[in-house]
């Protein structure tokens, strides 16, 4: 009893010390609470249906960005894996049979391992070089699809496929839980020590080397790390959608990803998560003006930059928050000192 | 069906050669990646059908104008929504990308979806051992080799291209001789932009118009930048050549080869890669830090 007190206070400290000291924490732990909360006020299957969705791409652009933000590694073709991984769940659940939960990180694994293939001959490259090159994959593989229309369905794609669940609400936790802890995932991957080689070679990939880090490996790593989660992302969609078409390897859908992911500030994994969660549902609601939607979309992402080019959330992160001189630790915008080594905060 | 190939292999390898000419510079110079280059390409099309076919120019008078107001409108765009941000390469990457999304839509709001077509200027057609050849198809091949000499002379004969080399292969010490860096990269977007509005004028009376026709030739355009290497003149001419002949042999020999033409064309330009990864005249630039 006495054990069970004493890791509930420590649970407690370690919430009111770590969780609710920052603002923007907080905000996380909100948002993931209004997830899981809001079937319990709605059930509108509209308004779940565009929620699954954005979950589903949020897991995407946060992908996006542990390659591209973090590694520095500028893939323009991010929905190579997504498309890979939409393909190969559907296949393995039409022709073999494979419920949901197995096809899916099978299919998964698939796009790690064109993560792989796409990888290897990347990892000579960098830069605009890179960026441009990836941009190719997919749509390589999509003049594959078209010309092979037995195995692939052609342009139709692939329909048929059973559904994630037999609920909607169903549907809505599998995807926004999935999308909660796979982003919790990423961010601590990021966190990690790995995750700090990545960000290092972004900085100065021959400086890494110098050290005497296989940068070559970790580059790797991060493309099939970054192509497993897209993977996932990939299988959902199929599932949820009941067809796996040529929509998914899309150079708008590629575009799609970086706008998203940029517009909520790369390096962070929560930006994307949440540049997703205002653009997804905000297309959506511009379905009111039909005709100009997409522009006015174009111009709202124009508009944001233009006054915060580093992103939204960033701006946003460093009007609520700043950063201690001394221990680099973040604290809470009015505070007068700092929470950790009480140097003067300016 | 040979002389098909190689005349159609030689348009196409032209105007991709226009494009990413244009391209190169403006990445060469400004280290922008712009996305939006084939979309002035685009709108420069339908300047001229809207100046053809509404106003009632002639096309001999639409054409400049509709190159002379792309490059306008490019400088404007530029100095709106990209100069702000020049430091910011991110930001830069989505704004252009946001740009040809805004101009696709707003032709798409103007024009509707639908297949858009300008009569040829010059009817009739030459026998070239055997072949008919339109006029319409030797005029275009006449005027994009016309525009990739002219802008060579420009790069390599005149002061402003001389200008314009050395900030692109140099930023800080051009500045340090005199060059007002940000007034050539302002310069480079309105010349990319028309020569991208030159290779649109080319392509008006050749092809069918429709807001998405920007995407095809902009995937072709990196492909060929990245196989020729950035910044290198020679590098994009042979590229496009390279890469249209591809596309030309895949359509007229290979079974389904309409879907495969992309995927050969840029299969090649990552074999290349492979063996050459700076491109085939491309510089190993060194690391910038």
């Amino acid at each position: 009893m006495g054990l069970l007190g004493f890791y509930l206070r420590k649970a407690y400290t370690l919430f009111k010390n770590q969780i609710l000291v920052l603002p923007s924490r907080t905000a996380v732990l909100l948002f993931a609470l209004a997830l899981v909360c809001l079937p319990l006020f709605t059930r509108d299957p509209y308004l779940l249906r565009i929620l699954i969705f954005t979950a589903i791409f949020a897991i995407l652009a946060a992908s996006w960005d542990l390659l591209s933000g973090f590694t520095g590694q500028m893939n323009f073709g991010h929905a190579l894996f997504f498309g890979v991984g939409a393909y190969c769940t559907a296949l393995l659940n039409l022709r073999l049979d494979f419920p949901p939960w197995i096809s899916i990180p099978i299919g998964a694994l698939g796009a790690v391992l064109t993560g792989l293939i796409v990888g290897i001959p990347c990892l000579r490259l960098r830069g605009t070089y890179l960026a441009l090159t990836t941009l190719a994959f997919p749509i390589i593989l999509m003049g594959v699809v078209f010309a092979i229309p037995d195995i692939t369905g052609g342009e139709l794609g692939i329909s048929g496929i059973q559904r994630l669940s037999h609920s909607r609400v169903t549907d809505y936790y599998i995807t926004t839980g999935l999308l909660l802890i796979l982003g919790f995932v990423m961010w601590k991957i990021t966190d990690s020590k790995t995750g700090i080689l990545f960000h290092a070679i972004r900085e100065d990939e021959v400086a890494v080397r110098a050290s005497g880090i296989n940068t070559t490996r970790y580059k790797l790593y991060a493309f099939c790390l970054s192509g497993f989660f897209a993977g996932i992302a990939g299988g959902l969609y199929a599932h949820i959608m009941r067809t796996a078409g040529p929509s998914t390897l899309e150079v708008a859908l590629s575009f799609q990803i970086v706008i998203w992911a940029v517009f909520g500030g790369i390096v962070s994994i929560y930006g994307p998560v949440a540049g997703v969660f205002i653009l997804y549902p905000l297309l959506e609601f511009l379905r009111i003006l039909p005709k100009v939607r997409m522009l006015v979309f174009a111009f709202i992402v124009l508009l944001t930059l233009l006054y915060m080019p580093e992103g939204l959330i960033p701006w946003i992160r460093d009007h609520i928050e700043k950063e201690c001189p001394r221990c680099k630790i973040r604290n809470v915008a009015f505070r007068k000192e700092c929470r950790v080594c009480t140097a003067r905060l300016d | 069906m040979i002389q098909n190939i190689i005349i159609n292999g030689l348009i196409n390898g032209s105007i991709y050669a226009l494009l990413a000419i244009g391209f190169s510079l403006i990445f060469g110079v400004a280290r922008i990646v712009n996305i939006a280059h084939t979309a002035f390409y685009m709108l420069a099309a339908y300047f001229i059908y809207v100046g053809f076919g509404y106003l009632g120019l002639s096309p001999y008078v639409a054409m400049p104008l509709a190159v002379l107001a792309v490059g306008l409108f490019a400088v404007i765009c530029y100095k709106l929504f990209i100069d702000p941000i020049r430091e910011h390469e991110a930001a830069v990457l989505i704004a252009t990308i946001a740009l040809a999304m805004v101009i696709q839509e707003a032709l798409l709001i103007g024009f509707g979806g639908h297949y858009l077509g300008v009569p040829p200027l010059i009817k009739g057609y030459a026998e070239i051992v055997g072949v008919k050849v339109t006029y319409q198809h030797l005029l275009a091949l006449a005027v994009a080799l016309l525009a990739l000499f002219g802008s060579w002379l420009f790069l390599m004969k005149t002061k402003p291209g001389l200008a314009l080399r050395s900030t692109a292969q140099d930023r800080e010490v051009a500045n340090l001789m005199g060059i007002n860096e940000a007034r050539v990269a302002m310069l480079t977007m309105g010349i990319s932009a028309m020569i991208a509005a030159i290779a649109g004028a080319i392509v008006v009376p050749l092809f069918v118009l429709d807001p998405h026709m920007w995407m095809h030739p902009l995937i072709m355009m990196l492909a060929i930048v990245v196989l020729g290497g950035l910044g290198s003149m020679k590098g994009s001419f042979v590229g496009a050549y390279i890469m249209a002949f591809a596309e030309v042999l895949v359509v007229f020999l290979v079974p389904m080869g309409s879907f495969l033409k992309g995927s050969v064309a840029l299969s090649i330009m990552i074999l290349v890669l492979l063996i050459r990864p700076e491109g085939l005249f491309g510089i190993a630039f060194e690391e910038e830090r």
